[in-house]
Order: C-alpha cells, then sequence, then structure tokens
C-alpha cells in the first residue's frame, strides 16, 4: 500500500511566458486514489498530459523527476515512452463523444490497444474485449462489441473509454473530469464502476476534477490546484474536517449545499406565470411527400405556475425537454398546444404573438456565456440592443446611462462598455448576459443552466448576484438546471421534469428532503455529497 | 472608401483594427504594392485624344508617359536585352551582298556599333545610371517629405511597418524607373512575335487583371451574400428556391454560357456598328460583358459556403437572445449574421480575385475572353503557349505575365489576411 507508483517532482510547464504549471511535486502510491482538485485553468489537465507527454508542441516542460515504479519516465525516448502510454498508465478524457473515433466499431477500437501490447490470436484478442466490456459493466456485450460510437448513451460511450484504458492492464489511471459530461445519475453509475474496478485489479486512480463533492466519496488523498501551483495536499479525512489553505477554504465555503434550502420561507403571493398543458411536439417526417408519422414528444403537457418575486426550479437530465420548455414560453421555439397566463393576459400558446410588450416581460439567460453573446459587438451594444427595439422611446443619452447602470448592478466595471466579449472570463460573460436581460425590465427571467458553465467559486458569485437582483427588483426567476445542489441555494419551488413531463412539483424543501416520486428519489440519492467527517 | 475610413477614424474601437493594419509590416508593404499597380491601371483608364500625334488616336495617360515603348516595335521575336532579332532571315547589306543570319534590332542597343564586346558593359553603365539618379530622387523626396513634416515625422519613422512601407516604395520606385530608364535604349522583357515591347504588355495587362478581379467580384459578391444569407436565415422555401437557383445555375457547363453570351454581345456590336467605332470601346465593352457573366456564373460557390455557415449561426444562443429582445429579422441579419460571416467572404474573395485573373487566361485561349486585341496576361500567356515547342525555347512572355501577376495576387492574399486578422476581436490580442 504505501509504495510510491508516480512521483513526480519539480514540474514546470510554460506556454511562451505564460507558466501553467509552476514547480510541483507529489507522488501517488499503489492503489491509492489521488485527486486533483481545481478550478479551471488552475493546469491539473496539463499536470496529467505532461507526466503522459501528450502536451500541445507550444508547450515547454521541465521535471527535476518523474518516475513511474522507480523507473524514470522523463529520460526516457519517445518509442520507448509508447510502452508506457496505454501499457502502464491508462487515460480517460473528459467528452468520450469526441475521444471515440465514429467510424470504427467500439470492438476495434478496444481491439486496438490490446493489439499494440500483447500478442493474441483474433479469437483471443476478440474474448479480450468481451471480458472488458463486462467489466466495465456494459448491457449486451455481444451486441455492442459490433456497434459503432453514435448508437451508445453517454454513460456507455464513458464505459467503452474506461475498457480501452483498461485493455493494456495498467498500473495507473489517469481520469480527466471523467464525468462533467455526464447527468447525475450516470455521473453516480461511472464512479460505482470506477471504485469497483479499482478494487478488483488494485490499480491506482488519478482522478482530476473540479467536484469537491465528488471527489470526498472517491478519494484517499486532495491535493488542491491553484494558478499551476499545488497549494495543499492532504488525507481526505483531514482535508474536509479542516482544510489548511484558504483557497480550499474557500472552495469549501463556495459549494452550494442542498440543506440551504430550510432556510427560505415560502409565503404564498399571486402568481405572475401560470402554464397549462403545454406542449412542444416535433413533427417526424417520412417518405417522399414528408408525411407527418409521428411526433416527437419533446415537451408533453406540462402545468406549473410561479409566484411573483419568487423562484421556480426547474430539475431535469439532458434530454428531458426543460430547455425546450423555456424555449418554448419564450416563442423561441414553435409550441404545439397550452395556455399561458402571464400577469393576469392569457394566450394561447400556439397563437401567442411575440409582440413587443410580451418579449419585454420575459427574458432569457443562456448556459453557454460563450455562444450567447455576439463576439464582433461590443459589450454596450450588446446591452443597449434590446433597449433600442423594446424601448425606443429611449435617447441615446438615455440609453448610455442606463447601460452603465446595468454595469453596475452586475458589479462590473464601467470601462467595458467598449470592450468585446471574448476579453471577460466566463463569469464576466455571465453577468454581461443577465445585464443585457434586465436592460429591458423584464418581470420573468428564464435562466437555463447559467451556472453549469462556471468554476464553484464564480458559480456562488452569479447565485449570490440573481439573488440580489431578485430582492431589489422583485423579478421572478424560471431556474433550469440539473444540478440539485444550486436548487437548493436558490428556489422556492422546484418542479421535476422527466421524459416530457413534470412528475413531481412542490416546495424546495418538501421535494429536497422528501421526494415522493422514484425518480426525484433517484436522482438525490446520485447527486455527490460531502463525506460526513 | 475615404468617407468610410473617416467614419471609422472617428469611433475609438474602430480604430484598433485600423492601428492593427498600420503596424503590420506585412499588411502595409503589400497595400503599398497595391496601390501600387492601382494607380498604374487608373493612369491606364483615363483617356484623351492624342493631339501630338499625327493619327489623333484615343490614348492612356499610361501611353502618353510610355511613348517610347510603343513606338519601337521590331519585327518579331527578339530575347530580352538582346540586339539581335531571335531569328535569323535574309540580311541584305549596303554593298549589295545578302548573307542568311541574325539581322540587328531596329531600335534594341541600336545605340551599340559592337554589341558583343559592348552590351555587358554598356548594361551596367546604365543601370548604375539610374540606380544613382532614383537614389537621388528618393533621398530628395524623403528630405522634403522630413521637412514638411518636422514634427511628426521623427515619430511615425520609429514604427517598423512604415519603415517597411517607405522600404517598399522605394524598392519599387528604383525597379521601375531602372527598368524604364533601360527600356528606351533596350527591350528588357524581349518582344513578342509582331515585335512589341513584353514590358509595355505586361503593364498594360494590370489594368485588364485589375479590372476583371475587382468588377467581377463586385458583381458576385452582392449576389452571393444575399442569396446566401437568405437562404440560410429563413429556409423553407427561399431556400428551396435559391438553392434550386444555384444547382441549376451550376448544372450549365460555365465556358458554354460564357462563350454563348459573348457571341451575343459581339452579334449586338455588330448590328449596332455606329454605336461602337473606335477599337477600344469595342474592346472595352467586350471586357465589361465578360466581368458581368463571370460575376454571374461565379457567386453559387460563395453562395453556398455562407449558407452553410449561416444555418449554423442562427442557432446561436446570441441570435436567440436577439429573437427573444425583440430585434427585427432584418436587424438580426445585418447585426449578428453579416459580420461573422464576413471573415469568409474576405478570404473566398481574395482566392476568386486570383483565379479571376487566371481564368481570363483560360478563356482567352479558347478564343471567347477579352478581345484579342486587349492586352492581359491571358492573352500574353495564350501568345507564349504557342513557342513553348521551340528551340531555344520563347520564354519571356510567359514570365513577365507569371511575374507581373504573382505579384498581384501575393499582395492581394497577403493583405487581405492582415485585414481578416485585424478586423476579427478575438484574435486582437494575439501576434
Amino acid at each position: 500500500m504505501t509504495e510510491v507508483l508516480l512521483k513526480v517532482e519539480g514540474l514546470q510547464v510554460a506556454f511562451k511566458q505564460d507558466k501553467v504549471v509552476d514547480d510541483i511535486s507529489f507522488d501517488i502510491k499503489c492503489g491509492e486514489t489521488f485527486a486533483l482538485v481545481g478550478e479551471s485553468g488552475s493546469g491539473k489537465s496539463i499536470t496529467a498530459m505532461s507526466v503522459l507527454r501528450l502536451l500541445p508542441s507550444s508547450a515547454r516542460m521541465q521535471a527535476s523527476d518523474i518516475s513511474l515504479a522507480g523507473e524514470s519516465l522523463h529520460e526516457k525516448s519517445e518509442v520507448d515512452y509508447c510502452q508506457v502510454r496505454g501499457k502502464k498508465i491508462g487515460l480517460i478524457f473528459q467528452d468520450p463523444m469526441s475521444s471515440l473515433n465514429p467510424v470504427m466499431s467500439i470492438g476495434e477500437q478496444i481491439g486496438e490497444v490490446i493489439q499494440l501490447h500483447f500478442s493474441l490470436t483474433k479469437q483471443q484478442r476478440r474474448d479480450r474485449v468481451l471480458h472488458l466490456l463486462k467489466q466495465v459493466e456494459m448491457p449486451q456485450p455481444e451486441r455492442r462489441i459490433n456497434e459503432y460510437p453514435h448508437q451508445l448513451s453517454g454513460g456507455q460511450r464513458q464505459r467503452v473509454m474506461i475498457a480501452i484504458a483498461l485493455a493494456g492492464e495498467p498500473d495507473l489511471l489517469i481520469a480527466d473530469e471523467p464525468t462533467t459530461a455526464l447527468d447525475v445519475t450516470i455521473q453516480a453509475q461511472i464512479l460505482e464502476l470506477l471504485k469497483s474496478i479499482q478494487q478488483q485489479t488494485g490499480m491506482a486512480l488519478w482522478l482530476i476534477s473540479h467536484d469537491l463533492a465528488l471527489v470526498s466519496n472517491m478519494a484517499d488523498r486532495i491535493a488542491v490546484m491553484q494558478k499551476g501551483k499545488i497549494v495543499e495536499t492532504a488525507v481526505t479525512h483531514t482535508f474536509f474536517q479542516h482544510a489548511q489553505h484558504p483557497y480550499s477554504q474557500q472552495l469549501l465555503a463556495a459549494l452550494p449545499d442542498m440543506e440551504s434550502c430550510r432556510k427560505n420561507q415560502a409565503q404564498a403571493t399571486e402568481s405572475l406565470l401560470k402554464v397549462d398543458d403545454f406542449k412542444v411536439y416535433y413533427p417526424i417526417r417520412k417518405g417522399i411527400f414528408k408525411r407527418v408519422v409521428d411526433h416527437v414528444r419533446a415537451v408533453d403537457g406540462v402545468s406549473f405556475s410561479i409566484a411573483k418575486g419568487k423562484t421556480l426550479a426547474l430539475v431535469g437530465e439532458s434530454g428531458c425537454g426543460k430547455t425546450t420548455l423555456g424555449k418554448g414560453l419564450l416563442n423561441l421555439s414553435p409550441a404545439s398546444a397550452g395556455r399561458i397566463i402571464f400577469d393576469g393576459a392569457e394566450f394561447e400558446a400556439q397563437q401567442m404573438v411575440a409582440s413587443k410588450d410580451f418579449r419585454a416581460q420575459m427574458q432569457i439567460v443562456f448556459q453557454d456565456p460563450y455562444a450567447a453573446m455576439n463576439p464582433r459587438m461590443l459589450v454596450g451594444d450588446i446591452i443597449e440592443e434590446g433597449m433600442q427595439s423594446l424601448r425606443p422611446e429611449l435617447s441615446s443619452a438615455e440609453r448610455q446611462q442606463r447601460v452603465v447602470s446595468l454595469l453596475q448592478q452586475v458589479d462590473l466595471p464601467e470601462s467595458s462598455v467598449l470592450r468585446y466579449p471574448h476579453e471577460f472570463s466566463g463569469g464576466q460573460r455571465q453577468r454581461i448576459c443577465i445585464a443585457r436581460a434586465l436592460a429591458v425590465e423584464p418581470k420573468l427571467l428564464i435562466c437555463d443552466e447559467p451556472t453549469s458553465a462556471l468554476d464553484v467559486s464564480v458559480q456562488a458569485q452569479i447565485i449570490r448576484l440573481l439573488k440580489k437582483i431578485q430582492q431589489q427588483q422583485g423579478l421572478s426567476y424560471l431556474f433550469i438546471t440539473h444540478d440539485l445542489a444550486v436548487v437548493g441555494e436558490l428556489a422556492d419551488d422546484v418542479a421535476v421534469m422527466y421524459q416530457g413531463k413534470i412528475v413531481e412539483q412542490g416546495g424546495v424543501e418538501q421535494v429536497l428532503t422528501q421526494p415522493r416520486h422514484e425518480y426525484t428519489q433517484t436522482l438525490i440519492a446520485a447527486v455527490p455529497k460531502l463525506k460526513e467527517a | 472608401m475615404s468617407i468610410l475610413l473617416g467614419f471609422m477614424l472617428r469611433k475609438p474601437h474602430m480604430q484598433r483594427p485600423l492601428r492593427k493594419i498600420a503596424h503590420s509590416r506585412v499588411g502595409l508593404s503589400s497595400l503599398v504594392v497595391l496601390v501600387f499597380f492601382v494607380v498604374i491601371g487608373v493612369t491606364d483608364s483615363i483617356h484623351f485624344k492624342d493631339t501630338e500625334s499625327q493619327t489623333q488616336d484615343v490614348i492612356s495617360l499610361l501611353d502618353y508617359f510610355a511613348k517610347p515603348l510603343i513606338n519601337r516595335s521590331e519585327k518579331t521575336y527578339s530575347a530580352p536585352f538582346s540586339a539581335y532579332q531571335y531569328s535569323k532571315e535574309n540580311i541584305t547589306h549596303a554593298d549589295g551582298r545578302s548573307e542568311w543570319g541574325y539581322p540587328r534590332l531596329q531600335h534594341g542597343g541600336a545605340h551599340l556599333d559592337n554589341p558583343e564586346q559592348q552590351k555587358a558593359r554598356d548594361i551596367a553603365l546604365k543601370v548604375l545610371t539610374a540606380l544613382l539618379r532614383s537614389c537621388g530622387v528618393l533621398l530628395l523626396a524623403f528630405l522634403l517629405v522630413v521637412w514638411v513634416f518636422r514634427r511628426q515625422s521623427i515619430k511615425y519613422l520609429q514604427v517598423p511597418s512604415i519603415n517597411m512601407a517607405l522600404l517598399t516604395c522605394a524598392v519599387l520606385f528604383t525597379v521601375f524607373y531602372t527598368l524604364g530608364y533601360l527600356s528606351t535604349f533596350y527591350h528588357v522583357l524581349g518582344t513578342d512575335k509582331v515585335g512589341e515591347d513584353v514590358f509595355y504588355q505586361a503593364i498594360k495587362s494590370i489594368r485588364t487583371g485589375l479590372v476583371i478581379g475587382s468588377l467581377t467580384t463586385l458583381i458576385m459578391l452582392p449576389l452571393a451574400i444575399l442569396f446566401g444569407i437568405l437562404a440560410g436565415f429563413f429556409r423553407g422555401w427561399v431556400d428551396d428556391a435559391i438553392q434550386f437557383i444555384y444547382t441549376t445555375l451550376n448544372s450549365i457547363p460555365g465556358v458554354l454560357l460564357i462563350a454563348a453570351s459573348i457571341l451575343m454581345v459581339q452579334v449586338y456590336m455588330a448590328n449596332h456598328a455606329e454605336d461602337f467605332n473606335s477599337l477600344l470601346v469595342r474592346s472595352d465593352m467586350r471586357l465589361l460583358f465578360l466581368c458581368l457573366i463571370l460575376g454571374v456564373t461565379s457567386w453559387t460557390g460563395l453562395c453556398r459556403l455562407l449558407r452553410a455557415e449561416t444555418l449554423k449561426l442562427r442557432e446561436m444562443e446570441y441570435v436567440q437572445a436577439a429573437t427573444a429582445l425583440g430585434v427585427s429579422r432584418s436587424t438580426i441579419l445585418w447585426r449578428h449574421i453579416l459580420p461573422n460571416v464576413m471573415h469568409i467572404v474576405l478570404i473566398s474573395v481574395v482566392l476568386d480575385f486570383s483565379s479571376l485573373v487566371l481564368a481570363e487566361a483560360v478563356l482567352s485561349y479558347i478564343n471567347i475572353g477579352v478581345d484579342p486585341t486587349t492586352y492581359s496576361w491571358g492573352n500574353m500567356i495564350n501568345g507564349a503557349r504557342l513557342e513553348m515547342a521551340r528551340d531555344p525555347i520563347v520564354w519571356w512572355s510567359l514570365t513577365a505575365s507569371f511575374v507581373f501577376m504573382f505579384t498581384l495576387v501575393l499582395a492581394a492574399n497577403l493583405f487581405a489576411d492582415t485585414v481578416r486578422n485585424a478586423f476579427d476581436p478575438r484574435r486582437a490580442d494575439h501576434d
């Protein structure tokens, strides 16, 4: 147990002048799970890549020692190194879709690795692939072996990635954010799988993640990285009881907590938006005449209401129709049926005219702040755009003034007006998006996963900002998310969506602590929680 | 153009890309080369009646300057800097004796008594003279400019890109002055089949190349941008209709279409002979029509690219956000879609510009390009093609047109690259 497997000393990686990894040292012992935690840009993936020598060519790397099981790695030639990659060290990437070759069957892709490292006959190889697929608990491995990546679900693809990583029977498995692209229930399954495989094979697992809660359940030891430096290394148990470094403490404090919902007290107020039997169907067309043969029921008869100045969280996994519902309400994608009562006015969903008044009442904040702003427009123009079209009575000077006050409201400097979106970080961009939505003084803000592309500490800031704005202006939020922990922080009411239908809704405390529906129960159970110390 | 420039200089955020172009060494030097070509093209487009000559022809400003070149035609081919004709013929001497050999040229090297011995020395001397003179002129011009702009010049001369541009200017001036000076004594790039100076032809072809490249692009661009963006943005029947138009247009062989329309123009001109009485007007009319038909047939490729890009862009979240903010569709097209496809437009316009100059050569080869009397690189190549099999080879027409074409296209490419980089805000921090 105590024997050191991987030893890294004095590792430095730099791109031109920027030091991304700055003199870090750590070791991983045989059979343990070591977690490297940090926010995006802290250099954790680069660290893993430099151990595997898979850095981009513009990077310069230096190390005083990198050795695997006592054998020095960084003096090896590139040819010898190929025997280390895959055979001694396996690697799992974040996005299983882009890591698999779309034109090769999964059997071939796993077999390729086996062929590289072992001399086996064709039949033996096939048996080995089947064995691996069984080991990663792939359902129906005999059939799956001939299938292609697009025929598998996200979780199954990640299982294939793990099988490929295991094919060389490595001593060390590096998992670089293995579950970030997956739904929370699938994530729980994959983590369970990794744990059980580790117990079977006794290999060491190097987990790279930004998710402290996840890490607390998996890791034996934790190292926290900040700006290219390891600021703290500790045994998991001690780390979560008393973290030493201020940055670690800050990370722990920023974690959203489902338990915090107990603080919220629901008061009944009159409803702002009432949605009744809302449907969005996409026709499936076939044949020469494009006859409609069936419909994809993206949103299938959903009813809910949002109270004035309150937040309704819409929770569900990817593909359950929650984003479609949000866009359907805004008439960004056409609704098929349903009735909407907004602030006393009643609409039929199909005939809902996108009148300018109505547009100003409801606004949306998107998930990806990088795609949500025109890269060729100045921030000032982006915020001003809505006012130009929906508030034509304002003069140019008044609009400028309002842009500045909006920027102040979302805690951005006035000078941002003449800058381009790419000059801002993810969190700042999301603030600009919020300012853009607020510019037309909406009554309801639809937030479509506004925090899921952001780091934990930034996520906490955005949630705080949203809360502040709600208190100041009495806005209502429809908060679409897959992250139950965020729900606990922000929401008053929760609606759980599953396959286009709302399966459970109610007050946040009641849903999170005493879920009635089976699906809600699985969802809540799957959320990684900080291990009770 | 200058109004646009003035507008941009007043807005602080628009000054950034301009400053970036001004600080790019490659960009500024290629701009200088481009401007040089355009200036030649423009001087060649200003026509007036020549009152000095007996024929009273309509000539261009360029012809006026290049008069010594026009009136110095030989009988047939001669190599660059040669004093003798390229092919043998029967020479009759003053004393009545006749001989089979290479006759002396009428103009090229005519001032030499014994070309074999004197030529190398003479050329070296003349080059030196020209270099000294141009250096003197440049030095004077430089001092004058520095004296006139005493205050700013010190600041600007420290910018490496401006130094580079000035250097390009100086090199261009020196090279062309030297060539011009030499060509009053020799045929620096030889003569062609009918004895015309190739250097003069190559310079005259600049106008044709520029006109074909820019005019065709001007005709093609609005069609491609309008149809491409509309098809991608509105989809549905608009998309179907536009796709139908360009697939139909694409499936008609382009050469046939061009041949047919050039024929139509010729017939029209023949029927209205009184309107097209001058040779110059006729060839310009044909050039114009060639641009038109090339433009109408060549927008499909760019249109397809733009349609695909727009299909992608319309699903972007910032377009949806604009829709949610109640921005009208035309504004979305103008403000969100168009600027984000401009990089594709710029790249393909420059590529098309080069391929159009080349297409002109191909079309001239099958006689449906510009008028055979029009000076163009295509016609030059076409003429030289027939002599490629000759031994020793007649290489100068081909090389001259190639060098000129290459310089123009390279300068256009490099400049477009700089512009694209400068106007992409995402690349603002890099390099």
